[in-house]
């Protein structure tokens, strides 16, 4: 039940693009087309379930027996930072035109803050390795359905009249904030 | 002078050197920061104490023990004594109902079990609604939580007056309510379960 | 370039967040406030002078291949002494700032500015720019915020105007994104992008 609970507020109540506001760069930047922002997905998705088992060992067995805590912010983004390397040289591969579809987007994985961000949450959420790594894949579904919802509805923007001032960031903002507030309304589920 | 070769032994070197260098400077960051930390820490838990029980003269921060909840894990009861009198015990206690998580209070009972005052110290409810949980009330307007003041759990219900019990909820701001006395009755199971009240 | 168009390159003319579009999440995170996002942006203006110093200082030291995960440890190491010390100096603060001072490590302004400017010119270049750049981040933030905290909560820099509640929709999520994509806007125009 508590797992159900921890899914269902990742995903829907508290999203981490549009309640937590991680992971915004990738979002605004990689939604164009439902394809590549599948990808996206699933290789964040690949990389925030691996980092967060990684950190985790890390932070229990490591940082705290040692009280080196305050290593935490170097050991949990160079971990990040090597796990996207190996994603990288994966996804080269096995899928080269997906590949070159994320381009440079790909090693900016690193700097994705909804990955280190789920990696020290769940630190100081208490959580234990398996709820840590439900927490993660959960978060990583919730990132994944902003993004595929966003990227659908950019499809549709293609064809309608925006003023120009508003286009490109502007009108991309504004229809994020819209999708937040209709994400707050799952605020009652759990 | 020229750009380094990477060459594996430079690129070992380089970076062995770096993060030794890093880690070092760190240290002494960390030894040079960690009292202030523990007097910040500290200063809070006193200072919330002073909020919620009577007046005493001793110092509940170091007589702090723990009691079992029940519930496999315990929570930290801070005695206020005036002599050799307990006037009232300050519990840190939690909830994890709140509309977005996680909710820390202190609450002051008297040996009776009455409860004196509540002080809110993490919460991260909507601003507007849950997060008026905060509030103190002042003369002419009361607030949520002035509701509790005096009340024993013994002989008020601690549940939203939806749910059947005596309290009144914050409007719009149920599930934050009910998180409140979801703390508050654990505060109290605790105080029970040690023998306390 | 000299060094007082560098350090005024930042504020409006490359701003990082309003013109080259990087440094998103904290801006809409620590928003909320105009104190919150000026605090935000001070803090990574420190981590962005001491990375961008050490790194002009090291960069021959360091190999091509091994310059980004080089990067990082420096600029994680800055991040963890911003962290620290307001942990113990202002921990209201650090408190309101919670996850997003430990994610300044991944804000793409900062490894930006390694990559594109610290690890290929002078050391008092470097600092320049970092000031600069850091100082146009606060002040977008800090614009931001006051927007946020004007229509939100009815308050300039912490003191209340009106009683009672704003249009709460500012303060929270949406109105983040909201203001944000006006505030874009609104420069774009300025910009006749």
């Amino acid at each position: 039940m508590e797992y159900i609970l921890i899914i269902i507020s990742a995903i829907f109540v508290n999203n981490v693009v549009l309640a937590q506001f991680l992971g915004i760069c990738p979002f605004l930047g990689v939604s164009n087309k439902v394809q590549t922002a599948s990808g996206m997905a699933a290789a964040v998705t690949f990389v925030i379930v691996l980092a967060t088992m990684v950190t985790y060992l890390i932070q229990v067995y490591v940082l705290v027996p040692l009280h080196i805590e305050f290593m935490q912010t170097i050991t949990f983004i160079l971990v990040i930072a090597a796990l996207v390397q190996m994603v990288e040289i994966i996804l080269k591969k096995i899928s080269q035109p997906l590949y070159q579809a994320l381009g440079i987007f790909l090693p900016l994985i690193t700097t994705n803050c909804a990955v280190l961000g789920v990696a020290i949450l769940v630190v100081k959420k208490h959580y234990n390795l398996l709820e840590g790594i439900v927490f993660g894949g959960a978060t990583a579904l919730g990132f994944g359905l902003a993004l595929i919802i966003l990227a659908g509805i950019r499809e549709q923007l293609e064809l309608a009249n925006i003023p120009k001032g508003m286009q490109g960031i502007p009108i991309l903002l504004i229809i994020s904030g819209i999708l937040a507030m209709a994400f707050m309304g799952f605020a009652g589920l759990v | 002078m020229a750009k380094l070769e990477s060459t594996l032994k430079n690129m070992a070197l380089s970076l062995t050197l770096i993060s030794l260098g890093a880690s070092a400077l760190l240290a002494v960051t960390n030894s040079l920061t960690l009292k202030p930390i523990e007097q910040q820490k500290v200063a809070k838990t006193v200072s919330a104490i002073s909020q919620v029980v009577p007046e005493f003269d001793n110092n509940p921060a170091a007589e702090m023990f723990r009691v079992p909840t029940g519930e496999g894990d315990s929570l930290e009861i801070y005695p206020a004594k005036k002599g050799s009198d307990i006037v009232g015990y300050a519990v840190k206690t939690y909830t994890n109902k709140g509309f977005s998580g996680f909710i820390s209070l202190m609450i002051g009972f008297r040996p009776d079990g009455s409860i004196v005052n509540i002080n809110v110290l993490e919460q991260k409810e909507t601003p507007g609604l849950g997060a008026k949980m905060v509030l103190q009330g002042t003369d002419g307007k009361r607030e949520f939580k002035d509701q509790f003041i005096d009340k024993n759990p013994a002989t008020f219900a601690l549940k939203v007056k939806k749910d059947g019990g005596q309290v009144d909820a914050i409007t719009a701001a149920t599930i934050s309510s009910r998180a409140f006395c979801d703390g508050i009755q654990r505060a109290y199971k605790t105080l029970k379960n040690g023998g306390l009240i | 370039m000299n060094q007082m168009k560098n350090f005024t390159k930042g504020f409006i003319r490359e701003n990082p967040i309003l013109v080259l579009c990087l440094g998103n999440c904290p801006t809409l995170a620590t928003t909320s406030s105009a104190l919150n996002g000026m605090g935000m942006g001070l803090a990574t203006t420190f981590v962005l002078i001491g990375s961008n110093v050490f790194i002009a200082a090291l960069a021959n030291l360091i190999p091509d291949k091994v310059r980004i995960p080089a990067f990082i440890v420096v600029i994680a190491t800055f991040v963890t002494i911003v962290d620290l010390v307001m942990q113990a100096y202002v921990p209201s603060l650090y408190a309101t700032l919670g996850i997003f001072i430990p994610l300044i490590v991944v804000n793409c302004i900062v490894l930006g500015r390694a990559e594109a400017y610290a690890s290929k010119n002078s050391v008092l270049s470097s600092a320049v720019d970092g000031a600069g750049m850091g100082l146009g981040f606060t002040m977008a933030l800090g614009v931001l915020g006051a927007i946020r905290e004007l229509l939100g909560s009815g308050a300039f820099m912490g003191h209340k105007l009106i009683q009672g509640d704003g249009i709460l929709i500012f303060i929270l999520a949406p109105g983040a994104f909201i203001a944000f994509g006006y505030l874009m806007a609104v420069v774009n125009k300025i910009r006749k992008v």
